[in-house]
């Protein structure tokens, strides 16, 4: 094994590690400001797969023009899952949140199975490869990489540079102290959902730009979401980004060492050390 | 007194009445019997007539015995497997169409034979299937048995034919573990799993003996690795070198790692698994700019939709039971080509392999029985042993071996490549060379 095997493999798991960062924000911003587990969050990015599926390969818009259309809508989808499914239960207990977003899960997926099958489908869609010296680089993962990137920047512009954003950070702080300096917080929680739901439709529009996929891709996304909200910290978009990172190194670069199949042992015995000594995962508050 | 002596008569009566309202009843099926056995009968007449011109037997030319074979099979209306099953069963159906339309089969006693079917939603589960055969072969008096569609039911299928003596043809099951559990009356239609790749080395070796490096990347269920192991058993005696051997979890998207692992000097990639990672594989061996000049794989490429891959899908080959194009020329039964238009004719869309597979299982049967000459089991079977016909769906011919009786070995999977005509892409038949439209694109 030569060092452009590993520095090509490096490059592959950064540049996947991103899309995974991605994914996982959007569950875990939605655990962060209103302790909701979002079982939906797969069928989300499902979704937003398709959204780019049907726009490019049935309108002609171009994925990327594709992607701001599913963002928005996924904003919007997601406001509307609050109002109607979240909102009511959101000062139940956990069990009930969880149920919710589970139902709002088999409804995506049983429509999405009667509608789009579960054939595979493939937008087709390709920005070549960029050759930089012996290693290439695909054209849609460097692209994804960084509207990933711009994306994590814009959102903590917004958490921390906006008055929305602090409305958002004061909700998750404290809820009923952010009531009473008057912050409206039933809407910033929708709001939120919106936020979380867009990233997760974000992150379906990325991976649809370079990989085959189903209704029921998502769950694959949602899995590996969980792992690293926890490894970067619950809570801290920036720690699910890194906890991507990690997770894609990991699968990129262990497989050169061991058959492939190890890789999900390794990732979790990882997983389950982070919980045994640092709980809040690497980026997490301490609590 | 007298009273219980009326009861006892009364009841001598009643019971008397009962029998004789029974006895004919019971007689009924015995009358039937001799009907049943009537050909048994006329084997005699039909052996002497043999001998002599037919002049004197003219009142059983005008009106031959007609007899019905019932054929008995379960299909998956409903469940998972409902579109393949649908086809499956669409294409049986046009086999006992045109077999009746043409006037049935003639027996050596001159008896004629016609088939009608008797079948049951099977709902693409296991349990329904065992309890269902049962039922074709106790109640509706099944002659001979078709399997459902899959390896998964048609062996739960063949023990209840097997344990009933009842002849059953599979289709649309791969698996080769059927025929290792000494069935004596399963014949197989569909090439087995394991011999799914190995026609694609004999292929590479046909256009380029002189590459030996293969690397085997495979998903990790058992349907896959079967084919792996035996595609490695099948390259190490022909002298090929395994430059490297990978699984990958079913599910798997990102192929990336495993691609990085290729060795440079790898020649073949032979493997895949199902069709969303089949597509993906290829799909990423092509954007990773990997110079293996032969790849093959399980599954996907046979399917229309794999073209939405674009340039990736050029030159990838793959296998598949049979193919509308593959041109066969048949010694038995209709031309590939007839049998595409009269199908599309009759259901509106082109036939998958999953319907000649279903067209082929009854002319496995009536070839089994034009050859024996009667509808007798053992004599089918004999005549199923010995069976070697070419039909559209390419060479028919069972193992008889005790080890693996009823395994197919006459049948060839048939390998299609994507290649570039007039600007777009579509599937070629390059192997084997009886059925080939095109060349092999070699290198890709």
């Amino acid at each position: 094994m030569n060092l452009v095997t590993i520095i090509t493999a490096l490059i592959d798991g950064l540049l996947i590690g991103v899309v995974y960062g991605i994914a996982a924000m959007g569950l875990n911003l939605i655990w962060g400001v209103m302790k909701v587990i979002n079982l939906a969050h797969g069928a989300l990015i499902s979704l937003g797969m398709f959204g780019v599926y049907l726009f490019f390969n049935g309108m002609g818009i171009h994925p990327y023009l594709s992607l701001i259309i599913v963002a928005a809508l996924g904003l919007l989808m997601g406001i509307f899952i609050y109002y109607i499914a979240i909102a009511r239960v959101i000062n139940a207990p956990h069990l009930s949140t969880l149920l919710a977003t589970f139902s709002i899960n088999m409804i995506i997926i049983g429509l999405g199975t009667a509608i789009f099958t579960t054939t595979p489908r493939d937008t087709g869609f390709s920005l070549g490869t960029i050759e930089i010296g012996p290693f290439n680089i695909l054209g849609t993962r460097l692209v994804a990489a960084l509207i990933t990137i711009l994306v994590t920047a814009l959102l903590y512009a917004f958490l921390y540079r906006t008055n929305t954003g602090k409305h958002i950070r004061a909700v998750s702080n404290n809820r009923a102290a952010a009531e009473l300096m008057g912050i409206p917080s039933n809407r910033i929680l929708a709001l939120s959902f919106g936020i979380g739901t867009m990233l997760a439709a974000i992150a379906g529009a990325l991976i649809a730009t370079f990989f085959s996929f189903t209704i029921l891709s998502g769950e694959v996304y949602e899995l590996k979401s969980f792992i690293i909200s926890v490894l970067g910290g619950l809570g801290n978009p920036l720690g699910a980004l890194l906890g991507g990172l990690i997770l894609g190194v990991l699968e990129g670069a262990l497989p050169l060492a061991m058959p492939n199949t190890w890789v999900p042992v390794i990732e979790f015995v990882l997983f389950i050390i982070i919980l045994l000594i640092k709980p809040s995962g690497l980026l997490g508050d301490r609590k | 007194m007298k009273q219980k002596l009326f009861t006892l008569g009364l009841i001598a009566v009643v019971f008397t009445l009962v029998i004789s309202a029974c006895a004919p009843a019971a007689e009924a099926p015995a009358v039937e019997a001799p009907a049943a056995e009537a050909p048994a009968a006329v084997e005699p007449a039909a052996a002497e007539s043999n001998e002599e011109p037919v002049a004197e037997a003219p009142a059983a030319e005008a009106a031959p015995v007609e007899q019905t074979a019932v054929i008995g099979f379960t299909a998956s209306l409903t469940g998972k497997l409902n579109v393949e099953s649908t086809r499956q069963n669409n294409g049986f159906a046009l086999w006992m169409e045109d077999v009746n339309e043409a006037g049935g089969i003639k027996l050596a006693d001159g008896s004629v034979v016609k088939f009608e079917s008797k079948f049951y939603d099977d709902e693409s589960n296991k349990d329904r299937v065992q309890e269902l055969y049962t039922k074709l072969v106790t109640e509706d008096n099944a002659d001979f048995l078709i399997s459902p569609y899959s390896s998964g039911l048609a062996d739960a299928s063949a023990v209840i034919a097997e344990q009933y003596g009842k002849i059953m043809v599979t289709t649309g099951a791969a698996s080769d573990g059927t025929y290792q559990k000494g069935y004596t009356l399963v014949y197989q239609a569909y090439t087995p799993a394991s011999h799914y790749l190995t026609g694609s080395l004999d292929l590479l070796a046909n256009y380029d003996p002189a590459a030996k490096k293969i690397a085997i990347i495979h998903e990790n269920d058992k349907f896959s690795s079967d084919v792996a192991t035996a595609l490695e058993a099948y390259a190490l005696e022909k002298g090929y070198e395994i430059v490297m051997y990978e699984g990958y979890d079913s599910g798997t998207t990102d192929f990336s790692p495993i691609i990085n692992k290729i060795p440079a000097d790898a020649e073949a990639i032979m493997g895949g698994g199902h069709f969303a990672d089949g597509q993906q594989l290829a799909k990423s061996i092509s954007e990773k700019g990997v110079t293996a000049k032969f790849i093959s794989l399980l599954v996907a490429p046979p399917e229309p939709t794999f073209a939405e891959i674009g340039a990736a899908a050029l030159g990838i080959v793959g296998p598949s039971q049979w193919e509308p194009l593959a041109a066969f020329t048949p010694d038995f039964g209709p031309a590939g080509a007839d049998f595409a238009t009269e199908y599309t004719a009759k259901y509106g869309e082109e036939p998958s392999y999953h319907a000649a597979g279903g067209y082929i299982a009854g002319l496995i049967l009536q070839k089994g029985i034009e050859q024996a000459g009667s509808l007798d089991p053992t004599a089918v079977k004999a005549a199923l042993d010995s069976l070697d016909m070419m039909t559209f769906f390419g060479r028919i011919k069972f193992d008889v071996t005790p080890e693996n009786h009823g395994l197919q070995i006459g049948h060839d999977m048939v390998y299609v490549q994507w290649q570039q005509v007039d600007g777009g892409l579509v599937k070629q038949v390059v192997w084997p060379l009886a059925g080939k439209t095109a060349d092999l694109l070699y290198p890709r």
